[in-house]
């Protein structure tokens, strides 16, 4: 007998409203139906009626936590169809947003992951520490989300000479910060056991649902546009990408926190270029011809993909846009089925925050009628824990 | 109604309906929430249903997909329930105002008592209209 | 041999006509091929070249309906677009690719509410992003 658990659209853990339509038989799930839509607002037909320099400002207002992002791979969309080369200095100031986005991005899942498997204290420090990052994006462009940073042919504001030395400083600390997660999170024996072996995606899987980002990553698919498709400064700069194996939720947090190793590292060698090239930081646009541009930018969540059709007036003809986690979220269909009910929460959680309430549940027989209410069933699980104390008091 | 004036200004409950947001108003309320802002020093604390929530923080515009459910759930809300508006969205839809799938603002489909504007308000702000939210009850 | 000199072999005679982007990324490559050939290529390109499939763009043209296939190479990062043509502006159908992979599921989806393009031999054609009871026949993505 099949029944269904609703999660969503509305929870308040939810950083969405998304609904998922859980089918279960007795504890594990044995399908679901994912439905989204709650969150459209139209940006794709929104983009036709604004003219380029506008439409930054419309994509940035697409997702909040990625809202670098998406300028990023818009404007690599535009120079390529402008065929431009911008400054090494605006290039920097790029990557060294881009990177501070996906630590904070990735410390706020963390704190999610850890609010999902009843782990408060890491949903806390992780937030404490994300403000940390905030900081520092707020010194550099002046706000705490929306930076506004991304232009066609460069940045809008520069990083300071004398600011350099603090910003290093304060990404210096971090390291301290994410040392303590690693501690917390990958050798906490408890976080092993409740998530290792928990909504593996297979390679397979992963391959034929075309999942990206650390989703991918963490079922042993090595991609990565920084390193495959460089843009920005990315080709002249050294970092590793982190892929594990196993596909499951654990490894799709370690993956997360050793990338933010890697994203202080590209920061750094950023910051030691900007030390020494002064120079323009952006080049002016005065003119966008007709064709098209494809651009592409790793996310904290995977890869966004932009696609611009010009006509040669002031507004693109069609503006595609691919967020990652539509790729991703969809792979849910496979790792979360054949779990049970309490892990298919964190296995939701794992592509992007979602959460499972079922503190509503009634059980239906197939004629809809209600055969176990609320408090039935607190007296059933009652006489089952009488009972097993009966039979531990006998053992002994 | 004096006893529940009194006990509602020491502690109000918020509950959270995203209405297609872009995400970034509800990660700065619940920064708000979280160790460096803190809300909960004020005893206003984040709950999971309606039904526990003295105040509906809505976010973002509504779609046709989902502007009937906001009337939906208010009315499930013990009352008094007040509704506050956090970020341009739901203050006057902002730059999605034209779009083909937004049908109305948010002050349309219910009563909104505070308006807290900005793109994204910082978790300050979202302080500071809580704050007048209450005096204003007094 | 480049990927790009394997995609013209195996695809040979099923080109119509090939661009490349010259501009500043130098991998972008977008291939013209006709509309009944798309499913077999499809097959060719993720099977066999093992590309990962990105997404599709969906545009109305004056004379036309287009819709561009994007593919990925990660190991070298081309980006390698099938470009088709519907000439049929009144009623536009183009057959499935969810059969081959389950990824192209939702973006079909979303072409068929949002621009009105018809998929035949789809398992699973609903609404994705609109409310259900959106009145027919309103594409919101065609030029009014």
């Amino acid at each position: 007998m099949k029944k269904i658990i609703p999660i969503g659209p509305y929870h308040p853990l939810q950083d969405e409203p998304e609904f998922f339509k859980l089918y279960v038989e007795g504890e594990n799930v044995v399908d679901i139906d994912i439905e989204i839509g709650y969150n459209h607002r139209g940006v794709e037909k929104l983009s036709e009626t604004k003219h380029y320099d506008q439409v930054t400002f419309l994509v940035e207002r697409i997702c909040g936590i990625c809202s670098t992002s998406h300028p990023f791979a818009y404007v690599n969309a535009m120079e390529n169809l402008l065929g431009l080369e911008v400054p090494l200095r605006a290039k920097c100031i790029r990557t060294i947003v881009g990177e501070l986005e996906r630590i904070h991005s990735h410390l706020l899942w963390l704190g999610l992951a850890g609010h999902f498997i009843g782990y408060n204290t890491v949903w806390m420090w992780s937030w404490k520490y994300r403000e940390n990052v905030c900081d520092i994006l707020e010194l550099i462009s002046g706000n705490r989300q929306h930076y506004s940073m991304f232009k066609i042919g460069g940045v809008r504001k520069d990083i300071p000479q004398d600011l350099i030395p603090e910003v290093e400083k304060l990404c210096t600390n971090l390291v301290a910060v994410i040392d303590m997660f690693k501690g917390a999170v990958m050798d906490d024996p408890v976080i092993q056991a409740r998530l290792k072996g928990v909504g593996v995606l297979t390679k397979e899987d992963a391959i034929n649902y075309c999942v990206v980002g650390p989703t991918a990553r963490a079922s042993g698919v090595d991609i990565d546009v920084r390193r495959d498709d460089p843009y920005a400064a990315y080709g002249m700069i050294k970092f590793n990408v982190i892929v594990l194996q196993n596909g499951d939720v654990f490894d799709k947090a370690v993956v997360r926190i050793l990338e933010m190793y890697e994203s202080i590292k590209i920061i750094q060698q950023c910051l030691d270029i900007l030390k020494t090239e002064k120079g323009e930081i952006e080049i002016k646009i005065h003119f966008i011809p007709k064709g098209e541009g494809l651009g592409r930018h790793e996310a904290p969540r995977g890869e966004v993909f932009h696609f611009i059709k010009s006509d040669g007036s002031n507004r693109p003809v069609r503006h595609k846009i691919r967020a990652p986690s539509y790729m991703n979220v969809a792979s849910n269909k496979v790792a979360a089925v054949g779990q049970t009910v309490s892990d298919a929460a964190i296995t939701l959680a794992a592509v992007d925050p979602c959460y499972c309430c079922t503190e509503r549940a009634v059980i239906l027989d197939r004629n809809d009628n209600i055969i176990y209410r609320y408090n039935d069933l607190i007296k059933l699980s009652q006489q089952k824990t009488e009972g097993l104390i009966k039979k531990l008091v006998k053992q002994k | 109604m004096e006893i529940i004036k009194k006990s509602l200004l020491k502690s109000l409950w918020v509950m959270h309906a995203p209405m297609s947001p872009c995400n970034n108003c509800d990660i700065e309320i619940l920064d708000a929430l979280t160790p460096r802002y803190d809300l909960e020093r004020f005893g206003i604390q984040l709950v999971g249903s309606i039904r526990h929530a003295d105040v509906l923080l809505v976010s973002g515009v509504p779609n046709y997909k989902n502007y009937k459910k906001l009337k939906y759930l208010l009315d499930q809300a013990a009352k008094p329930c007040f509704v506050v508006g956090v970020g341009t969205c739901s203050c006057g839809r902002g730059m999605f105002k034209d779009s083909y799938n937004s049908p109305c603002n948010v002050d349309d489909l219910v009563k909104v008592d505070a308006y807290i504007p900005g793109c994204p308000p910082r978790p300050e702000a979202i302080i500071a209209g809580v704050v007048k939210l209450i005096n204003a009850l007094k | 041999m480049s990927i790009i000199e394997q995609v013209k072999q195996s695809l040979s005679d099923k080109i119509i006509s090939i661009e490349e982007n010259n501009n500043l990324f130098k991998k972008r490559f977008y291939i013209e091929v006709k509309k009944e050939d798309v499913v077999e290529l499809t097959k060719i390109m993720f099977k066999d070249l093992k590309f990962r499939f990105i997404t599709a763009t969906a545009t109305e043209l004056e004379k036309y309906f287009e819709i561009v296939y994007h593919y990925s190479y990660d190991k070298t990062g081309e980006v390698v677009s099938l470009r088709v043509k519907l000439e049929d502006k009144s009623n536009p159908s183009i057959d499935s690719i969810t059969p081959i992979f389950i990824a192209a599921e939702w973006i079909e989806r979303e072409m068929w509410e949002l621009i009105g393009i018809n998929f035949v031999g789809h398992p699973n054609l609903k609404h994705l992003l609109l409310a259900d009871d959106w009145p027919e026949k309103n594409y919101p993505l065609r030029n009014k």
